[in-house]
């Protein structure tokens, strides 16, 4: 298999990690815009709004509270953004990543896991009962979305026969997988709200615990965990892109312009959904994703098995 | 055997190395349940950056993957079910001290004298083109009945683990006759029945 050049040899690897750290902080601004238009109904006002809600969280002065497990709070809160970051490593900026192994997926799939640690200790740091109820109730929440989410990254990884983003933007040279893999395709957006705690899925940050794991953040410490937050979500955008949409695909433009294009319609629709849901509950949750959930995305895996061996995918 | 890594990489394993040995102590010393969950997770960590340093990027990843969840999860029933939920009070991982202190000593002997005395076999074939493939091959053909025998082991555990800890069995749930139409939970979850 020939090794597709990723963007850190393209371009090298300091130009390439501070255009991917560039296009993610891109990203998290689009959610957070979008986001604000679809809450407001504002227009330029709106767009501005989480620039002017940053810089207003840059100067505001840290409170703590008693007693805090200072270096867990840190830790989870910097980690956040961190991994943000770290797992737009493997999602593809102009047809390329800035690093490919033959695992891609799994690291995609890795630091989102890691954010259930990171999470539970920004929940715990403070130590203060709403945050840390906040806390278990995303380790609850993930319970529910971890093994569906990994059941249809799984079926990506075997409808493109591999685990490289590059191998799955070739293998849909032909159809995009969205249309053999709707439940898949569901499934994966879904969790991305789901651990990034936002929209439905909103339970660890409810309003019933006073804003939980976020309740007790404040000034730098909110931003960076806010930051996190849309940036998964515009990462998990980027990637369903990727391993759903076709990536760059399409007719007469570049394919560059067609992945933003298509990124921001998967921004738009996640964001206008998730804010028309109510918040769910996550011990339903729970039972629905193994009652339900973990079956439909294993039956939908097992239609993308038996489509490959009948030669459907030009693998 | 060292010949073949770059200086880079020896550099790496070692540095990573002695911090996931620092994190395994750290796991002893720390007075508190989630600072000794957390510190065993970093060293578990480390362990995946030395088989990242090593190339062997599925096993790195899967490994930060699992055991993330793993620890994940322990700090949800260690905290919640062992001590009280928000571990005010002061803990230790330390339990008969003296006899795990002979028994660490007696294994870390077995273990180093092991290492420098038997004759390893050499590397004998050159480095597989893509690591992931080769080790899905080896777990889906040679070696499927014992990653199978595994999977089926630890399930049981689960699944005998969570029987003995909860205390409500199906007679609780759907009655003394087991004739009830609904089960009675204390919490219903999301599904109408």
């Amino acid at each position: 298999m020939p090794e597709a050049e990723t963007a850190a040899a393209a371009w090298g690897v300091l130009p390439a990690a501070l255009l991917v750290t560039g296009v993610a902080l891109g990203l998290g601004w689009l959610v957070a815009a979008v986001d604000r238009v679809v809450l407001s109904g504002g227009g330029g006002a709106a767009v501005l709004e989480p620039v002017r809600s940053s810089v207003r969280l840059l100067t505001e002065q840290r409170r703590t509270t008693l007693a805090p497990d200072r270096l867990l709070w840190r830790s989870g809160i910097a980690a956040v953004p961190v991994l943000a970051v770290l797992s737009m490593a493997v999602v593809p900026i102009g047809g390329r990543t800035l690093w490919s192994s033959s695992a891609d997926l799994v690291w995609f799939n890795a630091m989102e896991a890691l954010l259930w640690a990171a999470v539970w200790l920004v929940g715990w740091g403070p130590n203060a009962i709403h945050a840390l109820t906040g806390g278990y109730r995303f380790l609850a929440q993930g319970l529910a979305y971890e093994l569906p989410l990994m059941f249809s990254l799984i079926t990506v990884g075997v409808g493109a026969g591999s685990l490289r983003t590059a191998d799955i933007l070739s293998a849909q040279a032909g159809l995009w997988f969205v249309v053999s893999m709707p439940v898949a395709f569901v499934v994966f957006l879904a969790s991305a709200a789901a651990f990034a705690f936002w929209g439905p899925f909103g339970a660890p940050t409810g309003a019933d615990i006073a804003g939980g794991v976020t309740s007790e953040l404040s000034g730098v410490d909110r931003l960076l965990v806010e930051a996190g937050r849309v940036i998964f979500l515009g990462a998990t955008a980027a990637m369903a892109v990727a391993l759903f949409l076709g990536g760059g695909s399409g007719p007469w433009l570049p394919g560059p312009v067609w992945q933003l294009l298509k990124t921001v319609a998967v921004v738009v629709a996640l964001v206008w959904a998730g804010r028309r849901l109510p918040v769910l509950r996550p011990d339903r949750v729970v039972e629905v994703a193994w009652t339900v959930l973990i079956p439909v995305t294993l039956v939908q895996a097992l239609v993308v098995a038996v489509l490959l061996l009948s030669g459907f995918y030009a693998v | 055997m060292l010949t073949d890594l770059s200086g880079w990489t020896i550099a790496a394993v070692v540095v990573l190395g002695v911090l996931s040995v620092a994190g395994g102590i750290a796991v002893f010393v720390v007075d508190s349940m989630a600072r000794a969950t957390f510190a065993l997770l970093a060293s578990f960590l480390a362990v995946a950056g030395v088989l990242l340093a090593f190339d062997l990027v599925y096993l790195a990843v899967v490994t930060a993957l699992m055991m993330t969840i793993e620890m994940a999860i322990m700090a949800v029933f260690m905290i919640m079910f062992m001590m009280n939920p928000a571990g005010l009070m002061p803990m230790t991982m330390v339990h008969n001290a003296r006899g795990s202190a002979l028994t660490g000593a007696v294994a870390f002997v077995v273990l180093v004298v092991g290492i420098w005395t038997v004759d390893w076999p050499i590397g004998r074939t050159e480095r597989p083109e893509d690591s992931t493939r080769q080790l899905g091959e080896a777990i889906m053909g040679s070696h499927m009945l014992v990653m199978l025998m595994i999977g089926i082991g630890l399930f049981a555990t689960i699944l005998a683990g969570t029987v003995l800890a909860t205390a409500r069995g199906r007679y609780d749930r759907f009655g003394a006759d087991l004739a009830a139409k609904r089960p009675d939970d204390p919490i219903p979850g999301g599904l109408p029945r």
